[in-house]
């Protein structure tokens, strides 16, 4: 689905990515962890090209598509992300946040998005919010909604970046609960968190990050817990479970 | 009360009746309403211009290699000189020089002063949008280009709507600034409102009535463009 090539990546002075390689299979859920500032948030980004990388290759659907002959708009279109602020448009209600992309890039007539919209909205819960403006909505809404828009465009694989790191505890359930679905019904993600839980749940391979490297690469979550394979691994594992 | 009231009928008509003398102020708060729109129209439609100018150079830092890339380099470094200079200078000075030097053929004075004005608006007026520009969160253009939106469908769908929101009362404020400042147009002898109470004085030689009444129309229209600019904030925002 895609492949990391040799990643680097420099704010300046900082090396925050120091040659990363990956590649993630269609409908693998890889949930990437490792302390703060270890890049995890950077490699992300990376994939949907919001940071350019300073060297190396990404490489979607057998595409390089960090070369500046690529429609980057149209990968994206394929490339859903849903943000740790949630970022819904707070000009547009939240039908026009679900529909402005697929009727703008041409996916879908007005209706058509409108009614995939309301049916996506029934299907997260919140069919009666549809005219409501995001500031009207809990952050765990917001959120819910953030991600049927990005599921407005079919991606072929979805990236999360702490997409509960800014709830209120009580409202990460419902988030979370949203992700499991979509894990279950076979969408590729690559999910950014410090839920250990849903890892542990939901992950089929883990990455662990540090200092700009996948340090740890587990594809069987609960012996990734149980026994972790590197010392950078143990040392942030005892300090977080 | 009848005494009082009386007084005031004179006042009025000595001042004001007598001899036509309010046609003075009439013509000239036309020729003053007349400037002020159309160098408003100028400057929001410069203004606007100027201001994605430079935040497209700033966003896409364009090479200055190709064709398109030069233009907009090369627009944006104008333009900040542009506005350097226009905020840098008195806009008295400016209209002189407008109608002394640049425009010293243009024998239409109100289109001189609707140049100067325009042009000196569109300075304050694209420093305002850009602002309003850059307090949109860049969460929200990111999200809008995570979803396949291009860099002009993320400005007229996302940006634009929200700067426009965010610097309404700014430019609420330089709207009135505009109309105000059309005042020094009695300069180069264009008749606006304060010129044309100037005259009165000059015929009457009282000169509380002519200015306390232009004094007055000014305060009126501010008022009135107050009522438009909180009614406009309302409209728009979602809260």
């Amino acid at each position: 689905m895609i492949k990391i090539r040799n990643l680097y990546k420099n704010f300046d002075e900082l090396e925050v990515l120091r040659g990363v390689n990956l590649e993630i299979e269609p409908s693998e859920k890889v949930v990437i962890i490792g302390p703060s500032g270890s890049g995890k948030s950077t490699m992300l980004r990376c994939m949907n090209l919001l940071e350019k990388p300073t060297s190396g290759e990404i490489i979607f659907k057998d595409e390089i598509i960090n070369d500046s002959h690529v429609d980057i708009n149209k990968v994206r279109e394929n490339m859903g992300m849903v943000f740790q602020q949630f970022n819904l448009f707070s000009n547009l209600n939240v039908l026009e946040n679900l529909t402005l992309a697929p009727i703008m890039r041409h996916h879908l007539k007005k209706d058509e998005a409108e009614n995939k919209a309301i049916d996506l909205l029934k299907r997260i819960g919140l069919p009666e919010k549809a005219n409501n403006y995001p500031k009207q909505l809990s952050g765990g809404q917001q959120q819910r909604i953030a991600i049927a828009r990005a599921l407005m465009m079919d991606p072929d694989l979805l990236l999360f970046d702490e997409p509960t790191s800014s709830l209120d505890p009580e409202m990460v359930g419902e988030v979370l609960e949203l992700m499991t679905e979509l894990a279950e019904a076979g969408m590729t993600m690559a999910v950014v968190t410090h839920e250990m839980g849903f890892a542990r749940e939901v992950a089929n391979r883990i990455l662990f990050l540090d200092e700009g490297l996948i340090v740890e690469d587990s594809y069987d979550p609960n012996d990734f817990f149980s026994n972790p394979q590197e010392e950078r691994t143990q040392q942030f594992l005892s300090k977080i479970l | 009360m009848v005494v009082s009231l009386q007084v005031i009928v004179d006042f009025v008509q000595n001042n004001f009746i007598k001899d036509d003398n309010w046609k003075y102020l009439a013509n000239g708060f036309s020729i003053t309403l007349q400037v002020t729109f159309f160098a408003f129209l100028l400057g929001f439609a410069l203004g606007i211009f100027l201001a994605i100018i430079r935040v497209a150079c700033k966003d896409l830092r364009p090479s200055w290699k190709t064709p398109s890339g030069f233009l907009i380099n090369l627009l944006s470094k104008i333009s900040n000189i542009y506005i350097t200079i226009i905020r840098g200078t008195p806009t008295t000075v400016q209209l002189l020089i407008m109608f002394n030097v640049i425009l010293v053929n243009l024998h239409n004075l109100k289109i001189v002063a609707i140049l100067t004005f325009g042009l000196n608006s569109a300075a304050y007026m694209a420093e305002i949008f850009r602002s309003g520009i850059q307090a949109v969160s860049t969460g929200e253009i990111e999200a809008a280009r995570s979803l396949g939106l291009s860099y002009l469908q993320t400005m007229s769908r996302i940006v634009m709507p929200q700067a426009f929101r965010n610097c309404l009362p700014a430019f609420g404020n330089e709207v009135i600034t505009l109309f105000k400042e059309t005042s020094i147009s009695g300069f180069i002898g264009l008749v606006d409102l304060t010129r044309g109470a100037g005259i009165l004085i000059s015929k009457t030689f009282r000169a509380a009535p002519p200015y306390f009444a232009s004094a007055l129309i000014y305060l009126i229209v501010v008022l009135i463009l107050e009522q438009i600019f909180h009614a406009l904030e309302r409209r728009i925002t979602h809260d």
